[in-house]
């Protein structure tokens, strides 16, 4: 019971909501406009370390702070866009994921009176604490952790809404319509290159909510959280649940977060105690944190083969690309 | 310059009063390959024009560049005597040059119907912040749908218009796209091949259409391998081979013309060239 329990806590905890973020972010540039950002963890990251720095560091007030990070992520999506948008899908890919590691590396090694090398930004919090109404536990929660969560969930929530409003309509279509082929949207007359712009912005902004999120959630921020782990991971829970669905990125992250909770709650059942269940040949308690991944790669590998559209996918799409 | 006692004009001298279209010295090399060295072209407005020549004459190529999908090596062109060299693709869409794709581009994951009205301009909704308030776009939307129903009952379509686009057959794909290319309200409208693999008794139907277009005021240019078709439906006929433009002139002056008859057959001079379907034997070549 204790293991489902904490699947089910993982499943809705603070992880799973930055990391819901995140996806959200690359739902729109990925999975309804078809740009291959491979760098979404350097989103998160200027995001959290621009809002992170403007607090700790300026003394600046909440929301100007929040400003400050909105407009850093945004900034970030406007110079890798600017010089990559007009070439091939590939670009992007390559300049997003470089910038995502340079950014990473760049907030562990330089200035360090502000960014404070490995050790991060801390000290930030006050502001968003103060204003938490809860005091006490709830759901077994501790009341801070709760706060975020509620104001992440809020967040996804909204961003959500935004999303199902904006892909119903002409500019919606007009950026699927794009994912399929740029050379027909052009000979129609629309700014493929403008679109694509937009999307890469909007998807920047939700992922640096994430970020906040994150932030928050740990009270600091550190250069390692926002490593390329991170993208894959958003990239595997966007999948699993199905790209250009709204609610795709929201069950990929909560099942996800969720099962690999599950999983290493019952791996960790299996392997307690002096005469395991599971032989110590086979598996070790130490094992469990690696052999968890693989369980949920294998998984996903049998998703892809049974399901390719992901979970909230429409089959019949995929099986166009095979005409 | 060859001599020029031949029927067609010769490509060099302008003649046609106010054309809708017209371009001096365009160049496209790839590589050593001089795919494209039009010196001087005009299209007619109000007329439909047919670009004939065989295959690898640099007729997409030409459609390419004219159409800003591809960049000039040198070269200047006018679009209602305004200069659109070199205009980024989405610009000459909007001045109202749409143009088709002879490996047809349609959208295969939006419905047919969706696929008609991405193509209507000035929508309101395609505006980040007005596509977030239904409201404000609508009622365009509605108008937008009527008319797209219209053309593809024209294009007989209707019965498709909620199938994904990729789900339809070759030939009909090449009808919505043509369909689509409509929905812009183009004043000049060019076609790569319309209507290859369109069955025959559709095809009729179609140039029926495209004479339409004509009596619509829309000017016509399309390229074409089929000589009756050519003869049939087209008031101005401009013949490029090996990048060249040959001849242009009325289809009799062009189908006359000594030079024509050389590109296309080579030796065999003496044989109708009407009769002649496939123009060469040479390797199907596809520009983008
Ligand atoms: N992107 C490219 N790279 C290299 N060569 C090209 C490219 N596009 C076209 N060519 C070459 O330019 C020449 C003209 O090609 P184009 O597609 O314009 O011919 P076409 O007249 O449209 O022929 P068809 O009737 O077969 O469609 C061909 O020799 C082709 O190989
Ligand atoms: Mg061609």
């Amino acid at each position: 019971m204790d293991t489902i329990e904490s699947a089910l806590r993982a499943a809705i905890g603070i992880q799973a909501v930055y990391f819901c973020l995140a996806a959200i972010g690359l739902n729109v540039q990925f999975g309804y406009a078809g740009l291959l950002n491979f760098g979404q963890a350097g989103f998160l990251a200027v995001g959290a370390y621009a809002f992170a720095v403007s607090v700790a560091s300026f003394d600046l007030p909440f929301f100007v702070a929040i400003f400050v990070g909105l407009a850093a992520t945004a900034l970030l999506a406007l110079i890798l866009g600017i010089p990559t948008l007009r070439l091939r899908a590939d670009y992007l890919a390559i300049a997003t994921i470089a910038a995502a590691e340079v950014i990473r590396l760049f907030f562990g090694a330089s200035f360090k009176d502000y960014f404070n090398g490995r050790d991060g930004v801390s000290q930030f919090s006050t502001a968003f604490q103060e204003a938490n109404p809860f005091s006490g536990p709830v759901l077994g929660f501790r009341p801070d952790d709760f706060w975020v969560m509620v104001v992440g969930w809020t967040l996804v929530l909204l961003s959500s809404l935004l999303l199902l409003l904006l892909m119903r309509s002409p500019w919606g279509r007009v950026l699927k319509a794009i994912r399929e082929d740029e050379e027909a949207v052009r000979s129609l007359g629309k700014n493929v290159y403008s679109y694509k712009m937009q999307a890469l912005v909007l998807g920047g902004l939700i992922g640096c909510l994430g970020g906040f999120i994150l932030a928050f959630g740990q009270n600091s921020v550190q250069p390692d959280n926002f490593s390329s782990d991170l993208t894959f991971i958003v990239y595997t829970m966007l999948i699993l649940g199905g790209a250009a669905r709204i609610f795709g990125p929201i069950f990929g992250a909560v099942v996800f977060w969720g099962s690999l909770s599950l999983i290493s709650g019952i791996l960790g059942d299996l392997t307690a105690g002096d005469n395991p269940i599971l032989p110590t040949w086979l598996i070790t308690d130490q094992q469990i944190g690696s052999v968890r991944f693989m369980i949920v790669g294998i998984a996903l590998i049998l998703l892809m083969i049974f399901r390719p559209q992901g979970v909230f996918g429409d089959r019949k799409e995929i099986a166009l690309d095979a005409r | 310059m060859p001599d020029k006692t031949e029927l067609a004009q010769d490509p060099a001298k302008p003649s046609i009063d106010d054309p809708i279209l017209v371009a001096d010295n365009v160049t496209r090399t790839f590589g050593g390959l001089k795919a494209v060295d039009v010196e001087h072209v005009e299209i007619p407005r109000g007329k439909i024009t047919a670009l004939i020549g065989p295959n690898g004459a640099g007729k997409t190529t030409f459609f390419n560049l004219l159409t800003g999908f591809d960049e000039a090596d040198t070269g200047t062109w006018t679009f209602n005597g305004r200069s659109i060299a070199n205009t980024p693709a989405h610009k000459v869409a909007r001045l109202g040059m749409v143009r088709t794709f002879q490996l047809t581009k349609v959208l295969s994951k939006l419905s047919v119907l969706e696929n008609m009205r991405l193509a209507a301009t000035g929508q309101k909704g395609e505006k980040f912040f007005s596509a977030l308030f239904s409201g404000l776009w609508s009622g365009q939307e509605k108008a937008n749908t009527e008319r797209a129903r219209e053309l593809l009952a024209r294009f007989k379509l209707d019965a498709k218009e909620d199938d994904f686009a990729g789900s339809l057959s070759g030939g009909q794909r090449k009808l919505l796209e043509m369909a689509r290319a409509l929905m812009v309200e183009p004043e000049l409208v060019m076609l790569d091949e319309p209507m290859a693999g369109v069955n025959p008794a559709l095809k009729q139907s179609l140039l029926g259409h495209v004479k339409s277009l004509r009596e619509d005021g829309m000017t016509v240019l399309f390229v074409e391998h089929d000589m009756d078709m050519v003869r049939d439906i087209s008031d101005h006929v401009i013949v490029m081979a090996q990048g060249k433009v040959i001849a242009q002139g009325t289809p009799d002056q062009v189908m006359g013309d000594q030079r024509v008859i050389d590109a296309y057959l080579g030796e065999h001079h003496d044989t109708d060239i009407t009769q002649e379907r496939d123009p060469s034997a040479a390797p199907e070549t596809e520009a983008r």
